[in-house]
């Protein structure tokens, strides 16, 4: 059995059942992120791992120790919570060793952990205020000092950075990803920001409407979401979806796209099995950043496109300028570098990496594996 | 866009503000004016309160009837004064204010923190209780009572008071309790923190505002009331305010009218402190408890 097993795990509150058989099992040192919008169930499930709701069917295990009914003190987990959660009556010292003078740590041992992490976490000038008198970048300190003294099994994180501003955001980020790879230990982590997931975990579990939708590296989500839904939640901006046809144009499948102007374009696929659907409709998925200008095109593709579509809004961010084009009736994002030459109105050949192009089924929505 | 100009709603002119504040200046003479001729009254000798003006100050000062009202003056049939009685009162009013706002407390913690099937329905209920008239309830108390032999003594009167006490006691300390942080409790469950240790160490050390709010209602409803104090506790167990009763209405001899003033003072006294120690804390616990709830 792995570390954490989440085993055929149901939620229901009455008749509605919120969480349907999930199954995640993850290892010691894992960092495991529970993506997906809200009321997606993800926080639920991180609740029933922490025992704070109940499990209606289905196990949960810790250290092949079933924790069906278990009290959330006696599992060996902490929890960081979205709100920090610290008791506002009591100073940092005494929020971060409560739970250690609740399991009747002595005195001394507490001191000694208690200094641990406050160096660990850099929070030692801060261990006499009240957190009213924090910011909230060391609230969040504090509350994963809270969360390290107890040397948990797992971690569990509610959200811990939606309170932070953007920059401290980043900031945060980096140094859970850091205090991670230096302790080693196994997280569980909620979020609703996909690029918290992806930066952050070993693996995501990206949630929808009480279903895993997709289990799986960042790597994997990104390059081969299982559905649509996963294509369009993960990733900034989102994929482009476009409906489109396949058609064998020299023994080859292409996809007819719609263009804005008169007549189709057409794409070669990379896969060779999307023949079987020559002649029906398909959901075409490609990501803005494989659609560039030629010059920035994937070497190591053996698959460029080359597409000419009018070039509707071009949006310099900086780094990259993303331009939009209307394909298959849809706006579509291209990434372009950020000194292109491309202007709004004009006909543009774009490269397109069809190797990272994705198919969809359009009646269920899955992705046409290859 | 034109210039802002001063003219919007928070600048009245200064006539206005003169009208405004003559008003308020008049309404407080008004409300004062009834305490103004019991402190004055109080302290003069009956004959100047008969001989005619009770406006006026007194041209004799004295204390002489502030310590009759206390020790000597005829209560009933003794001459006892208000003290025993005065001490009645506070035999009833600080255990059952104390237990009414420790179960109360607790009552708010369940049914926020620890919410059960059906959990609303009884504190529907609690609130209900809040809205009976205290005359229905005479009878069947005064049979309860009876049953567990404590009619006509001060123990009787704080057990009515504590049933009383508790529906309100519940409904500040719940909506209170309902804007502090669940998140909080679920914490410290994860710290190993039980029901009660969660009580004491996280919710009471804020509970500050409330539990003054809460304890001047009781303490000022417990210490005025009546209606109990006259049924169920006559005689030596009889509170503060059915001996003023008693002494105002003593039907023999002259009418102490001085002594009466200082009397009802006298009964006044502790809840008008209870509101000018804690008063401030009163208003901050009501916003708490509303607003944020």
């Amino acid at each position: 059995m792995s570390f954490l097993d989440i085993n055929n795990v149901t939620k229901s509150y009455g008749a509605v059942e919120v969480l349907h058989r999930v199954d995640i099992a993850v290892e010691e040192g894992e960092f495991l992120v529970l993506v997906g919008p809200s009321g997606c169930g993800k926080s639920t499930l991180l609740n029933m791992i922490a025992g704070l709701e109940g499990i209606t069917s289905g196990e949960i295990s810790i250290r092949d120790r079933v924790m069906n009914g278990v009290h959330p003190s006696k599992r060996n987990i902490a929890m960081v919570f979205q709100s920090y959660a610290l008791y506002p009556n009591m100073s940092v010292a005494q929020n971060i060793t409560f739970g250690l003078e609740m399991h009747g740590t002595p005195k001394s041992e507490r001191d000694k952990a208690l200094n641990d992490v406050a160096a660990l976490l850099q929070i030692d000038h801060l261990l006499d205020r009240k957190p009213g008198q924090l910011s909230g970048g060391q609230r969040q300190r504090v509350a994963m000092g809270r969360a390290l003294v107890r040397n948990p099994d797992v971690f569990l994180f509610d959200e811990p950075l939606s309170n932070l501003d953007a920059k401290l955001r980043v900031d945060m980020r980096t140094e859970i990803k850091k205090l991670h790879q230096n302790l080693q230990t196994t997280v569980v982590y909620v979020t609703h920001d996909q690029i918290e997931a992806m930066t952050l975990s070993t693996r995501i579990a990206v949630m929808f409407d009480g279903y895993v939708q997709q289990l799986g590296t960042p790597k994997e989500i990104y390059d081969t979401p299982e559905n649509v839904f996963v294509a369009t939640f993960m990733g900034s901006p989102a994929m482009n979806v476009v409906p489109a046809r396949v058609e064998m144009v020299d023994g080859v499948p292409h996809a007819r796209l719609t263009r804005s102007e008169d007549g189709h374009a057409f794409l070669a696929f990379a896969q060779d099995n999307m023949a079987d659907w020559a002649g029906k409709d398909i959901l075409l998925g490609i990501r803005p950043e494989a659609i560039t200008d030629p010059e920035a095109a994937d070497r190591d593709s053996n698959r460029i496109e080359t597409l000419s579509n009018r070039v509707g809004v071009t949006e310099p961010s900086g780094a990259d300028t993303f331009v939009t084009m209307t394909l298959g009736g849809k706006d579509v994002i291209a990434r372009m570098r950020a000194d292109t030459t491309v202007a709004s109105g004009e006909m543009f050949d774009f490269a397109v990496n069809m190797e990272k192009a994705v198919a969809f089924n359009p009646q269920t929505e899955a992705r046409i594996k290859p | 866009m034109a210039i802002a100009t001063q003219d919007n709603a928070a600048s009245v002119g200064r006539a206005g503000r003169t009208f405004v504040y003559l008003v308020l200046l008049l309404f407080a003479l008004f409300y004062l004016l009834p305490f103004f001729i019991m402190a004055v009254n109080s302290v003069k000798p009956l004959g100047e309160i008969t001989g005619g003006n009770m406006i006026a100050l007194p041209q004799d000062w004295t204390i002489a009837p502030w310590l009759s009202a206390w020790s000597t003056a005829q209560i009933g049939v003794e001459p006892t004064g208000l003290r025993p009685y005065f001490w009645n009162s506070i035999r009833m009013v600080v255990p059952a204010v104390v237990i009414c706002t420790i179960i109360g407390a607790l009552n708010g913690y369940v049914l926020t923190k620890w919410r059960f099937r059906g959990d609303t329905i009884i504190f529907g209920l609690m609130l209900f209780s809040c809205f009976i008239p205290f005359q229905i309830v005479l009878i069947p108390m005064a049979r309860i009572l009876g049953i567990l032999e404590i009619s006509g003594t001060t123990t009787g009167l704080v057990l009515v008071h504590v049933v009383y006490g508790i529906g309100f006691a519940t409904l500040y300390f719940r909506n209170y309790y309902a804007a502090f942080p669940t998140e909080l409790v679920r914490a410290a469950q994860i710290d190993g923190a039980g029901f009660f240790q969660i009580f004491y160490r996280i919710l009471l050390p804020s509970s500050g505002p409330i539990t003054v709010v809460c304890v001047i209602w009781l303490f000022t409803n417990i210490w005025n009331d009546f209606l109990f104090g006259a049924s169920f506790a006559s005689g030596d167990a009889a509170p503060m305010t059915v001996a003023l009763n008693n002494l105002v209405n003593s039907s023999t001899g002259v009418r102490e009218y001085n002594v009466h003033f200082a009397g009802a003072i006298l009964a006044a006294l502790p809840t008008l402190l209870v509101y000018i120690v804690a008063g401030r804390f009163f208003v901050r616990g009501l916003m708490a408890g509303s607003v944020k709830g």
